[in-house]
């Protein structure tokens, strides 16, 4: 795989960056510190609401925003469109991240994740029923992939000017890596396809607590159409973000094309979200402007409107393309939260608002992988357009 | 590109028809039975008298603390339903003139959630039906939380290393022939233990037999595909907090899609081949600059 992507270069520790530190510092101490008290004192869970944010914001809304190698791949590989292969490393790289915080974040929120280990080596103690195990094998799949995808980012710099232990080793699996990535990046597109639809399975299972415009059997194909389109969505915002911090020169055309894919993707969203709960009847509960009606209207709002940006503004400017892109990243991110929060409803007296550590650690947690992210684009080949290198 | 295109879109209806084919296959999911040593209780509203006899005997049977949170500041045991010092409640349904006892604990479902979402089956329908519990196998997600109709398995909170807490029917005591410690405490026969077909048959003798003193119907008969604690009452039930009345269980969707797509393992494993093939046959393509 030859690319002409290129370090970013420049300063490191701009003020900014000290920031995100900062962030990522109160992250980590509030961590340690919900080790050494338990999750009752650290949160604001109960067991009425015995998922929080930790996992509805930051693994299921999370993984869905870092599908962005997902979404990539599929178009370079499997559309055969070479031309976009320069916003495959990019792409990959915040997935990597996303789902490595993911990965982190679950490990925070376990009651025992001492016993995390067991899930992937008890495979005779595994209940093939329960969603929640293929999710954590593939997630746990899936990161280990991400991170051989994006290893020839860091290789392709050590051999050339890294350490003499990494450069030998570097020119040694470059190549036979390079051969080998056909099947890892094939895997990096059946991994996710499984669990993000599995993501919508877990919640199937809540069955009568969920509401019923949110309760289908069609979630896992909700759940994958969502993620597909925050992913398409997440590449246009991340191009547009760092060809305005990096100076990078977008590639507009390409651009727009992902986001019409997003935009469009929300209309076929929307069509069978609508159609499945019009067959059921559930459609009548959208006719009662209540919390869960207006959620729900609200989440379609959202869905239609890159569609109608895009059809409004033809030929959009990268303004434009960036707020089109965070809607659709909306519009999925509250899908997936309402599927996991406000949708579910464990009976009367059960309340849940996130403990102000609670929050903490999760700003903590994003911190950390925007910080990993800077540092990475600015010292490794992972963007591709002309700098000027600030 | 023609070509491409139409590949692609060869690839996309294959996809499609995979997915529609899904609903038909997801008929095909038995109910399930309860098992044949299945065994159960029997609660009657109208023989509790609320003492609470069989509160305390669970705790000691349990070694549960005693939970001082709620009213009492600290002078009393006084939990207000089932938590994580508590496996088994009663609690006082009062509207006017109309009231009612009601004992909640586990109800040990024919097909439980509990037992569908967790990951390495630490909760687990072992023997005699009972929803049984092994830490040893727990990593604390509280998905089993999550999905419970009953709300029944409560978390420790409060502890570093939590566990999960629910009521195992005295699982130990069955296994030495004694039957569970609140229904052997139980002064008025309010709540009785037996063979869970047994127990059916008197439910329906009792409604038989006087008639206009119940609600009509055995709450968990079928209820949530059947439950293995059975419910008489002569308030309705949606009162007393069982909030579901709804015959299918509650994994029956899920695990119907589920097996759907993940029969034999068939899907996945298409989908890798026929991903891997198309990049194969792109190859070189995709790896041109623009």
């Amino acid at each position: 795989m030859h690319t002409q992507a290129q370090p970013v270069g420049g300063p490191l520790f701009t003020r900014g960056y000290m920031v995100l530190l900062a962030l990522a510092a109160i992250g980590i101490a509030l961590t340690i510190w919900r080790f050494a008290v338990g999750l009752g004192a650290a949160t604001g869970l109960s067991d009425g609401y015995p998922l929080g944010i930790w996992i509805a914001l930051d693994v299921v809304t999370g993984t869905a925003l870092a599908c962005g190698g997902y979404a990539v791949a599929l178009v370079v590989y499997i559309f055969n469109k070479g031309n976009y292969h320069p916003l495959i490393r990019p792409a990959i790289l915040t997935s990597a991240l996303g789902y490595t915080i993911a990965g982190a974040s679950v490990a925070i929120d376990l009651g025992r994740p001492w016993n995390m280990w067991k899930i992937p080596t008890y495979f005779w103690s595994w209940n093939l029923n329960s969603s929640l195990l293929e999710v954590a094998l593939c997630i746990m799949a899936y990161v280990f992939v991400l991170w051989i995808e994006l290893s020839p980012a860091f290789m392709e710099k050590w051999s050339v000017d890294g350490p003499p232990i990494l450069k030998t080793w570097s020119q040694r699996l470059l190549p036979i890596l390079n051969k080998a990535l056909i099947w890892i990046i094939a895997l990096g597109m059946l991994l996710p396809t499984m669990h993000q639809s599995s993501l919508g399975s877990l919640m199937m299972l809540a069955g009568p607590k969920l509401h019923p415009l949110w309760l289908t059997g069609w979630l896992p194909l909700l759940f994958l159409m969502s993620c597909l389109a925050m992913g398409y969505a997440m590449v246009v915002f991340e191009s547009a973000f760092s060809s305005k911090t990096f100076g990078r020169k977008p590639d507009l055309p390409m651009l727009i094309n992902l986001q019409k894919i997003a935009a469009w993707g929300g209309l076929v969203f929307i069509a069978v979200r609508i159609a499945d709960l019009a067959y059921s009847g559930n459609l009548r509960y959208a006719t009662t402007l209540d919390l869960y009606g207006t959620m729900f209207w609200i989440e379609n709002v959202l869905w239609i409107l890159p569609l109608a940006m895009m059809l409004a503004t033809p030929r959009p400017g990268l303004g434009s393309l960036f707020r089109g892109a965070m809607v659709v990243a909306l519009a999925g991110a509250l899908y997936r939260f309402d599927t996991y929060l406000v949708a579910f409803q464990p009976g009367p007296g059960w309340h849940y608002f996130p403990s102000v550590p609670e929050m903490f650690i999760s700003f903590g947690l994003i911190s950390i992988e925007l910080a990993i992210y800077v540092a990475v684009v600015k010292r490794f080949p992972i963007l591709a357009g002309m700098s000027s290198a600030r | 590109m023609s070509t491409d295109r139409r590949a692609f879109f060869k690839n996309f209806a294959a996809a499609a028809a995979t997915l529609t084919v899904l609903p038909t296959v997801a008929e095909t999911r038995a109910k399930k039975t309860a098992p044949s040593d299945a065994v159960g209780m029997l609660y009657d509203t109208t023989k509790c008298v609320g003492c609470k006899a069989c509160v305390v005997a669970c705790k000691e049977e349990n070694k549960l603390p005693a939970d001082t949170d709620g009213y009492g500041q600290g002078l009393y045991d006084s939990p207000d339903s089932m938590n994580q010092y508590t496996k088994n409640i009663i609690q006082l349904y009062k509207d006017g003139d109309a009231q009612s006892f009601v004992k909640k604990q586990c109800m040990h479902c024919v097909d439980p959630a509990c037992v569908g979402a967790c990951m390495l089956g630490a909760l687990e329908k072992g023997k005699f039906g009972v929803v049984s519990y092994d830490v040893s196998k727990c990593v604390g997600c509280r998905y089993c939380e999550t999905v419970c109709p009953f709300n029944v398995p409560k978390f420790q909170w409060a502890k570093v290393a939590p566990k999960i807490v629910k009521c195992e029917l005295c699982k130990d005591r069955l296994a030495a022939g004694k039957e569970p410690a609140c229904t052997a405490v139980c002064p008025r026969k309010a709540v009785i233990y037996g063979k869970y077909t047994d127990l059916l048959q008197e439910a329906h003798q009792r409604l038989r037999d006087n008639p206009g003193k119940y609600v009509n119907k055995v709450y968990g008969e079928h209820e949530l595909g059947g439950t293995q604690v059975l419910y008489l009452s002569h308030i309705e039930f949606e009162k007393l907090g069982f909030r579901f009345k709804q015959d299918e269980s509650v994994p029956h969707l899920q695990q119907s899609v589920s097996h759907g797509i993940y029969k034999g393992f068939v899907g996945p494993i298409a989908l890798y081949g026929l991903l891997g093939a198309v990049m194969f046959r792109n190859r070189g393509n995709s790896d041109k600059e623009s």
